[in-house]
């Protein structure tokens, strides 16, 4: 999933200002599961928001609504009777939510309500971990299904650096040396041998090093 | 044991401190509240196993929400007590009391009246349909 955290309330608070209604726009999807932008947060930074301009004595409207997906455009257009009656959305789907959510309404600003910060899983309830860095070119299949991209500080292809140490990384203790992982799942599975192939040189222009990227997939297209 | 507590404090009864979620608390002082008293189990001895551990960090969580946005951590409170621990409520309840007041008002205040419903059928109406 995509992972994000809560933005601050007091980063937020300045961009309505002036706004006599505001709607908090929450996402069903990966937020939701990591926590930071699902119909409860959504409640939550609404009532937060009631609170404080009820504080201040200012009157602002504050709505809520959760929508299936915020990157699915027949999901967005369930907003379409409603969003007149706001000034403004904070949005708290990531950062493609938000993105999206401007571009079906050009004229409603859209504000950001989480960090998005990576794609990554649940390793129990409330800490979650980079998995995926979306390099375009997946090597799973020579690394025993540890991505050396995402979790190796350096991305190093063929073999840990000097810097690991007892299975961590010289970053910090708490980072495991991804290689140190591969290794040991390539042991594991009897594929040791998958350790001594050199990894070519990997195209980088599939990565974010080659622009802004899109898929296209011409047998689903209508 | 016939223990008064202040009476400013209304009940609301849960099955567990852990059914008290983030935005409960938060509701509560939407509609006007001026403080909040959270009364769990005692630590351990929650039938749910963490019921009471969960609830303490949601109000944990809150309070520091409060604070940041100018209401005021201390109207939330936690205390862990038994259902035998009368005097203890007591305790707690006057405590929670004091500091309300000595916080004064919320600043949030009190929710606007909502328009007055319908007006009930005239009693004739009623009668009309008697045999």
């Amino acid at each position: 999933m995509i992972v994000a955290e809560r933005k601050p309330i007091e980063e937020i608070l300045p961009w309505l200002e002036g706004a006599r209604s505001v709607l908090v726009l929450g996402c069903n999807e990966c937020v939701t599961v990591c926590e930071a932008g699902g119909k409860k947060e959504a409640g939550m930074l609404a009532a937060t928001l009631r609170l404080l301009f009820a504080k201040e004595g200012r009157e602002v409207n504050v709505g809520e609504r959760t929508l299936e997906r915020q990157c699915d455009p027949e999901y967005l257009d369930e907003l379409r009777d409603t969003i007149d009656g706001y000034d403004a959305v904070v949005s708290l789907a990531c950062g493609v939510g938000v993105q999206f959510t401007a571009e079906r309404y050009p004229s409603k600003p859209v504000y950001p309500g989480v960090n998005t910060c990576f794609m990554g899983a649940a390793l129990e309830r409330g800490v979650w971990a980079e998995r995926c860095q979306g390099c375009g070119q997946c090597l799973l299949a020579l690394t025993g299904a540890v991505c050396p991209v995402a979790r190796c500080a350096k991305r190093l292809l063929n073999g840990p650096c000097g810097g690991s140490t007892a299975g961590k990384c010289e970053i910090g203790p708490d980072v495991d040396c991804a290689w140190q992982l591969i290794i040991d799942r390539l042991k594991a599975l009897g594929r040791m041998a998958d350790y001594e192939r050199l990894i070519p040189v990997k195209d980088w222009s599939k990565d974010r090093a080659g622009g802004p990227r899109k898929v296209v997939r011409e047998d689903v297209r209508p | 044991m016939r223990l008064g507590y202040p009476e400013s404090i209304k009940i609301i009864r849960v099955p567990c401190t852990g059914k008290v979620d983030a935005l409960h608390l938060q509701r509560c002082f939407e509609r006007g509240a001026d403080g909040v008293l959270v009364v769990g189990c005692r630590e351990g001895d929650c039938h749910y196993q963490s019921g009471n551990f969960r609830a303490r960090k949601r109000v944990e969580e809150v309070g520091r929400l409060l604070e940041r946005i100018g209401i005021g951590g201390a109207r939330l409170r936690m205390v862990n007590l038994s259902s035998s621990d009368a005097p203890l409520f007591v305790q707690a309840a006057r405590e929670i009391h004091e500091a309300v007041l000595a916080a004064g008002p919320s600043p949030v205040g009190r929710p606007r009246r909502r328009p007055a419903a319908p007006a009930t059928p005239e009693p004739q109406a009623k009668e009309a349909l008697r045999p």
